[in-house]
């Protein structure tokens, strides 16, 4: 079995008994230094897999480990996940600012474009695609290990997309993490995966096929 | 059909304490949708594209004030008008099913639909009902939840809605993100065919992509203003905007090359062009004044140098 | 074609002055009822049978009652005692509600179970029918009211703090400051308490009319406050007996005092509420 990574061995779960299994029988990992895609549209319990693969969710059977141990139930946890809707993942309340240094101090500002002038304001003053360079800043530290992108930039243009994950895949690269990118616009995970200057090997997984197709290939 | 020349839509918001602020979103937009084509709306987040959409329903926020012309149909489109027409004449299709009533099955709200367009309860069921047809909805789909179809049929639903209700004028809000792509496809097939049936189609979206399907011509948005109206045809080598173009670059199946720096937030618009700060085409007469929409090329474009 | 009607000219005030206004308005309003009693001292109060039954005019407003005591006096005693009573009521009320909302919220569970169980009991009697039982049980009186006003006020308010807490809770922001490392005390001193304080705020003010209407409704029926105090319910009571005799101020007077009291707790309340809540703050 394999112990490096971050690995989910064999998840199902389902949001209460009597709904139908949301995440069935699915296994997949993600290396350091890998950049994995995880394509399927709406309604394929992409994100469910997502929070369970980042523990804001358990799953019923299975397992999640990174480097062969269970996710930490307190502290920094290694594994980050990017929210598709900014907004949601912060406090309306706060300034941005504040916000920001919730985890831990944030090192990527200017490579992200987060401009000083934001850091007084207020998350509603910020357009999607500003708080969503603000989210991924608050995560791009060295405490993370893994990051999950969950259709992170599926409401913004073009031209914002390319300039937010140039940034990212960048880090990712530097830094030597895992990233799993969910989304459902095939162009932009070949782009990603496929045509990233990642030296392993770089893989897409389709949730609408089979699920043999997501038992890691080691 | 519609016809929107030099709209303005601005907010007045609370600052620090009392005071007030004018923060101004939709600046000199201009855009026009005859009957029988197919005009898509792209640009960046936050430029104003969803704002255009409620402008023309009518159902901007209390602080929002509009200026400039709004007309449908050469009647200047006052809110009054716009409770009369919506629904009827115009017709939006929402994101998703979360704008359909959770509490309705989905025959009876959609031959709703078809009453408040004028039919009789009889006709409208029939309407209705070969509306689900030509959507490939099986008859049983009307006696169903909402949530109980799968998102592919929802969309379906939500594009026989806009059918029955018999509008002229069809507005559809980002109809693709989400979907399978066979399903996104045949989504903008349907919208298509509402455009060859006679009406006017205004897609909202920021997928080219799906919008160089269908569209007959393409409108261009960049901090509320329209900086370029193109036709379908004009992508990729003949855009006239520098923004446009970039945009094009951007897509992750061409360069994925962005261009630096950020669209201007409404409160600090620069005096000259709005993209002015990131253009390579730049020079000191760009920060001068707004530049006009003029005509170059068959289209219409808001650049001093784009020829 | 250009100017559609959505452009109206501006107004001398904007919005939220308004809204500053009314509740400077409302709390000024308020604190002169119950600082009233000390300021006009008690000479209204005793009886001068030679003004007895006076119309309202320039040397008594509110006009004079069968003993010739001035109904001013006598109604602004009252009301600021009622709302001294009502205040002490509402807040024992919110203190009760607010507990059991955040414990139902946080702890969860059974303790929800028992706590949304408990409010859709209360919500289920008839108010004033449990008010008047709890009163008598306790034996009457001023505790009585307290009593009976605090223990039947709290289920509406803990009802939207446990709803505020569940709905903090669950925001995915609270569970990425989780996954940021953050422990569950931190989380609650800075997301939940700055949510929750607000709410709190206004639901407590949105208590004291109806701690204040319940306790005159409970004074009037005479399970309320001692005859012999000027309670407004008691006034109300008294004046019921020369309504017919066409002494109209003795009861239209002071229960218009009432609503005013009451209405200005309600100006207070919404117009607070609507400058908190950040979706209404911008209207």
């Amino acid at each position: 079995m394999q112990t490096n990574g971050l690995v989910g061995q064999g998840l199902w779960f389902r949001y209460s008994p009597r709904h139908p299994w949301t995440v069935r029988d699915i296994s997949l990992s993600v290396g350091q230094g890998e950049v994995v895609g995880l394509m399927a549209p709406s309604g394929y319990g992409k994100t469910t897999l997502a929070k369970l693969l980042a523990g804001y969710l358990s799953p019923h059977r299975g397992s999640v480990l990174v480097e062969g141990n269970p996710l930490p139930r307190r502290g920094y946890c290694p594994v980050q996940l990017i929210f598709q809707n900014p907004e949601l993942t912060v406090n309306p309340r706060w300034r941005i600012e504040r916000i920001l240094r919730e985890g831990q101090a944030p090192t990527q500002l200017d490579r992200l474009g987060v401009h000083p002038g934001w850091l007084r304001r207020y998350p509603h003053e910020l357009s999607g695609g500003e708080l969503q360079r603000v989210a991924i800043a608050r995560v791009l530290n060295p405490a993370t290990r893994y990051l999950i992108a969950d259709e992170i930039t599926a409401m913004l243009d073009a031209n914002t997309q390319a300039q937010i994950w140039q940034t990212v895949l960048a880090y990712v690269q530097q830094h030597q993490l895992g990233l799993l990118v969910i989304g459902h616009d095939a162009a932009l995970l070949k782009r990603l995966c496929v045509g990233g200057a990642s030296p392993k090997e770089n893989r897409i997984l389709d949730l609408t096929q089979p699920t043999t197709a997501l038992v890691p290939q080691f | 059909m519609l016809s929107i020349r030099q709209l303005g839509v601005s907010f007045t918001q609370y600052d620090q304490g009392l005071n007030q602020r004018q923060l101004t979103v939709i600046t000199d937009l201009d855009l026009e949708v005859q009957a029988g084509e197919v005009v898509a709306v792209v640009g960046a987040s936050g430029s104003g594209k969803s704002l255009l959409a409620h402008a023309v329903l009518g159902i901007l926020p209390d602080n929002a004030q509009v200026t400039g012309s709004l007309r449908f149909k050469g009647q200047p489109l006052t809110p009054a008008r716009c409770a009369q027409l919506r629904g009827q004449d115009i017709a939006l299709i929402p994101q998703s099913v979360g704008y359909l009533d959770p509490l309705m099955k989905v025959g009876p709200q959609v031959r709703r639909v078809a009453q408040l367009g004028g039919l009789s309860k009889a006709a409208a069921q029939t309407a209705v009902g070969r509306t689900f047809n030509r959507y490939d909805l099986l008859p049983s789909t009307q006696g169903r939840y909402p949530f109980q179809i799968s998102g592919g049929m929802a969309r379906r639903v939500l594009v026989a809605t806009a059918v029955v209700s018999q509008a002229d004028l069809v507005i559809a809000d980002e109809p693709t993100p989400g979907l399978h792509p066979e399903i996104a496809t045949e989504t903008l097939t349907h919208l298509r065919e509402l455009a060859d049936e006679g009406r006017g189609v205004m897609v909202i979206t920021h997928d080219i992509e799906a919008a160089l399907q269908i569209a007959d011509r393409v409108a261009v948005f960049y901090a509320g203003t329209t900086v370029e109206i193109a036709a379908a045809a004009d992508f990729p080598e003949r855009l006239r905007h520098p923004y446009t173009q970039a945009l094009w670059r951007s897509l992750p199946q061409n360069d994925f090359i962005p261009v630096p720096g950020h669209q201007p937030s409404p409160d600090q618009l620069p005096t000259g062009c709005l993209f002015s700060d990131r253009c390579p085409w730049f020079t000191p007469d760009c920060a001068a004044e707004r530049p006009a929409l003029r005509s170059v090329r068959g289209g219409l474009v808001r650049c001093i140098h784009a020829d | 074609m250009i100017g559609l009607p959505q452009t109206s000219s501006a107004p001398r005030w904007n919005r939220r002055q308004v809204t500053l206004a009314a509740i400077a308005v409302g709390a000024v309003f308020l604190l002169g009822i119950v600082l009233s009693s000390t300021i006009i001292g008690r000479t209204g109060l005793d009886p001068l049978l030679t003004a007895r039954n006076q119309p309202p005019s320039l040397a008594h407003p509110f006009g004079t009652d069968w003993l010739g005591r001035d109904m001013l006096t006598r109604s602004l005693y009252g009301m600021s005692l009622s709302v001294r009573v009502g205040l002490l009521a509402a807040t024992v009320s919110a203190l009760i509600g607010t507990s059991l909302g955040l414990a139902a919220g946080t702890l969860g569970g059974w303790v929800d179970a028992v706590i949304t169980w408990m409010i859709d009991i209360f919500f289920s009697l008839p108010h004033l029918v449990l008010l008047i039982m709890i009163a008598f049980a306790v034996g009457g009186g001023t505790q009585g009211v307290i009593i009976a006003v605090a223990l039947t006020h709290w289920t509406s308010l803990a009802r939207i703090i446990r709803a505020e807490v569940l709905q903090v809770n669950s925001a995915d922001y609270v569970r990425l400051s989780h996954k940021l490392g953050r422990s569950h005390l931190w989380i609650a001193r800075h997301h939940m308490v700055p949510h929750v304080i607000p709410q709190l705020l206004v639901g407590l003010i949105l208590l004291f009319p109806h701690a204040i209407l319940h306790e005159a409704a409970l004074s009037f029926i005479g399970i309320g406050l001692s005859p012999h105090l000027p309670a407004i319910g008691i006034i109300l009571a008294e004046s019921m007996r020369h309504l017919s005799t066409g002494y109209w101020w003795l009861g239209v007077m002071p229960g218009l005092l009432l609503l005013l009291t009451v209405q200005a707790f309600d100006l207070l309340g919404e117009n607070l509420r609507a400058l908190l809540n950040p979706k209404t703050s911008q209207g």
